[in-house]
């Protein structure tokens, strides 16, 4: 296989050396390593003498507590054990989404109202379970840091790491789907009786509303149907801008100072999603820095391929007792080779797909990336100066 | 099929009286692949068997190879005498047939489907997506034609662990939302099949510690609510390449490396013309030694963990590694290893 020759290369220091790049997002499907490359980043940048915040969302436990993040603050703090010989700093947080979004209630209602409406049971679904709420908290937190970290000038890059979800789309997706939610036809109508009234309300009693009202309640019960026309009512006027808000944090990513990388694992599940994702952003002209491809497996015997391994423990095994152990070590070899083979076609695919997108692979490590040691190592990796991998064929 | 000889040689099914097995898991676990293995596993001898999926994401329909599956049932595959139908519940599609069933209204629901209406009340009021996905799983569970039961097994490829609980419990779910009413008495309806013996909820794992806590976590979770737990499936388990004591050797760095370098001089390895010709035999043998530990390590890993599946005192299938991924032919495969270890 030679189609890793004529990929661009990439390294993630050539993003860090840059000044003009402030946000490094890390996008990709779920489980495939995004927390854990948006961590690196962050500590390899910081090492480098960038300041920088990361936003971590849902780390694994350990590794949340090797960055000093035992608990959820929904602010930034600063990570101890972090080289600061060359003038960065780093700091770290992991969102909440839950209190971003209550926050944003606070912010923007009377004491009263923002009380009434974070005891309305419908929020409360809203806030906690609406599949897109927790992408939308983590853009609306990437757009509060970058306007703190401008106002302040004490940071100068931000990494985000983005939600757990099936599809690396769903970053870019779901902030809008809860704008145009919140924001759309249904909730004008809902909240219509309230700011209608009179006469222009019977109108549209007529227009069909009577319909729809009693279709809803007879689903759900008229109580129910009450309760939540007091809350669209009441969060009405608060959000009527959500949509807008999604959109200023939407064009903000369109900028210049904007990286995405795209992580995906050598599976095909998680390179197809990559595809998808490297796709979208050219349409959106969104600036794709690179593929970090995770977990790669590696041997440093590629001279024995798999079939010479495996021919080579069948013939010993013959031989007799006596060679059990090489033949038990050439068909763990054999099993290694024929997954590194695998996951080469599978980069394969993706590289002829998009040939300009250049490719950083980070090998497997023998444990879970759960402390700074590790961070480093995959930071390394992430650099592309392989360590401990074995060079390309 | 001349299956009968196998058949006798087989163990009881261990699920005889489950009409609905839930497959869970963790995400990207193989649920949709266990859930697929097991549905014709069920359908052999003759019976016919009902494949949904809930999430709107047409895996099923990718397993077995054909066109996306509409919201209706379509016959997917044959087994052993059998038949194996799919559907893809969709919320929206199972509330319209509501209306028009109790109210007539489709029109009206169409009209609200329009203005997104449907999309709202079940965004707005979660547990009521589930009641509908859920009624229809029971409501094909309990089907009847001509006094005969439609499917004698109905198998979900169901939401991942972490929401499962909550998905199925749809009673404690609606609470909040009617106390009397039609979601609610659909609501009743669904948990008389969900939490009785008529269920089985099966968990899927790998051998590795995320997955494994998470069904640990499940089966807890499961068993507070009251629903009934099945079985745990283990999944893409891998044989141990190394005898146990060079296991135990390659993982504290003691594998006997004359022995190795003997051996690969004797499969004519490093010898001229050999593959490893050009390379020092002794960076030859760090090399597969250290990939020895490696190995060592992780069969290791996977014998504690599956001592922790053991300790939920669950019946346990176990489903191998198929390095070339599952295609239809695979299924098939693995339905017959379920078979052989009595899932089916
Ligand atoms: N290169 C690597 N070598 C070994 N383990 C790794 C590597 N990268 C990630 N991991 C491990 O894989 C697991 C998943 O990684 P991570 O949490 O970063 O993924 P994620 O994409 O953020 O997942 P989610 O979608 O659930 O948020 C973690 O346990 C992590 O330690
Ligand atoms: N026994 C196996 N051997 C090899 N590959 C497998 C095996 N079981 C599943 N896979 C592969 O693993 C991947 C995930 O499987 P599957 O889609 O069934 O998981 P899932 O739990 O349904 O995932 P999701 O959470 O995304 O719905 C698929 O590519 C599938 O082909
Ligand atoms: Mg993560
Ligand atoms: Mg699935």
């Amino acid at each position: 296989m030679t189609a890793s020759v004529d990929q661009p290369r990439f390294g993630i220091d050539a993003l860090l050396g840059d000044p003009g790049v402030r946000t490094i997002v890390c996008c990709g499907s779920g489980g495939v390593g995004k927390t854990t490359t948006a961590a690196a980043i962050a500590l390899r940048g910081a090492e480098r003498g960038r300041r920088v915040v990361v936003l971590t969302i849902d780390p694994a436990r350990r590794l949340a507590q090797a960055m000093g993040l035992s608990e959820l603050e929904n602010e930034p703090r600063p990570v101890v054990d972090v080289d600061a010989r060359a003038g960065g700093s780093l700091e770290a947080m992991m969102l909440d989404m839950k209190r971003t979004f209550d926050d944003l209630v606070i912010a923007s209602a009377d004491p009263e109202r923002a009380a009434s409406i974070l005891a309305n049971p419908f929020y409360k679904a809203l806030s906690t379970s609406f599949s897109g709420t927790q992408e939308y908290m983590a853009m609306e937190k990437l757009g509060q840091l970058r306007a703190a970290a401008e106002a302040a000038g004490h940071l100068d890059l931000i990494v985000v790491d983005t939600p757990p979800s099936r599809s690396a789309l769903d970053f870019l997706d779901a902030p809008r789907r809860l704008g145009s939610f919140l924001d759309g036809r249904l909730i004008r109508i809902l909240a219509a009786p309230a700011r209608l009234g009179g006469r222009a309300y019977l109108r549209f009693v007529q227009a069909g509303f009577g319909v729809f009202t009693n279709v809803l309640s007879k689903i759900l019960g008229a109580q129910v149907l009450n309760e939540i026309q007091a809350f669209v009512a009441s969060i009405d006027t608060l959000f009527g801008g959500f949509r807008e808000r999604a959109e200023r944090t939407y064009r903000m990513l369109q900028q210049p100072d904007t990286a995405f990388l795209v992580v995906a694992a050598p599976e095909r599940d998680a390179l197809r999603e990559a595809s998808y994702f490297a796709e979208r952003l050219r349409a959106e002209r969104m600036p794709l820095a690179g593929l970090v491809l995770n977990r790669v497996q590696t041997s440093a015997l590629p001279a024995l391929s798999s079939a010479d391994a495996e021919a080579a423990a069948d013939q010993l095994q013959r031989l007799g007792a006596a060679y059990r152990t090489t033949a038990g070590v050439l068909r763990v070899h054999a099993e290694r080779v024929t997954t590194v083979e695998r996951q080469r076609q599978l980069a394969a695919r993706f590289t002829s797909a998009h040939p300009d997108v250049p490719v950083v692979r980070v090998p497997a490590l023998p444990g879970d990336v759960h402390d700074l040691p590790a961070l480093r190592r995959v930071g390394t990796a992430l650099s592309g100066c392989a360590t401990g991998a074995a060079p390309e064929r | 099929m001349p299956a009968t000889s196998a058949d006798d040689a087989r163990p009881d099914p261990d699920w005889e009286g489950v009409r609905l097995h839930v497959v869970t898991g963790k995400g990207g676990t193989g649920k949709t692949v266990v859930a697929g293995a097991l549905a014709l596993a069920l359908a052999s001898a003759g019976r016919r068997v009902l494949l949904i999926e809930v999430e709107g994401r047409q895996g099923i329909a990718q397993l077995f190879d054909t066109a996306p599956l509409p919201y209706e049932e379509r016959r997917l595959a044959a087994a052993g005498g059998g038949e194996v139908f799919g559907l893809a519940v969709d919320a929206e599609e199972a509330l319209m047939d509501y209306l028009e069933m109790f109210y007539n209204l489709r029109r009206a629901g169409s009209a609200l489907r329009r203005l997104g209406a449907i999309d709202f009340a079940t965004t707005i009021a979660p547990g009521m997506r589930d009641v509908l996905l859920t009624g229809k799983a029971k409501e094909a569970v309990r089907r009847r034609r001509e006094g005969r039961l439609v499917y004698d097994a109905v198998v979900m490829d169901a939401p991942p662990t972490g929401r499962i609980a909550k998905f199925l419990n749809v009673n404690s779910e609606v609470a909040g939302l009617a106390k009397v009413g039609p979601i609610r008495h659909q609501a009743d309806d669904v948990m008389a099949v969900v939490a009785s013996p008529l269920t089985a909820v099966h968990l899927v794992t790998l051998l590795e510690p995320m997955p494994v806590q998470e069904t640990c976590d499940g089966v807890a979770e499961l068993q507070a609510a009251g629903l009934p737990v099945g079985g745990v499936f283990v999944n893409m388990v891998r044989a141990p390449l190394l005898r146990a004591t060079d296991l135990r050797k390659a993982e504290k760095g003691r594998l006997d490396r004359a022995a190795i370098a003997d051996g690969l001089a004797a499969a004519g390895l490093t010898g001229p013309g050999g593959a490893l010709a050009q390379v020092a035999v002794d960076d030859a043998v760090d090399v597969l030694c250290a990939q020895a530990s490696d190995h060592a390590v992780r069969v290791a890993l996977e014998a504690a963990e599956r001592a922790t599946v053991m300790e939920l005192d669950r019946p346990t299938y176990d489903l191998p590694w198929l390095p070339d991924g599952v295609d239809l032919g695979a299924l098939y495969e693995l339905a017959e290893a379920l078979r052989a270890q009595g899932a089916a």
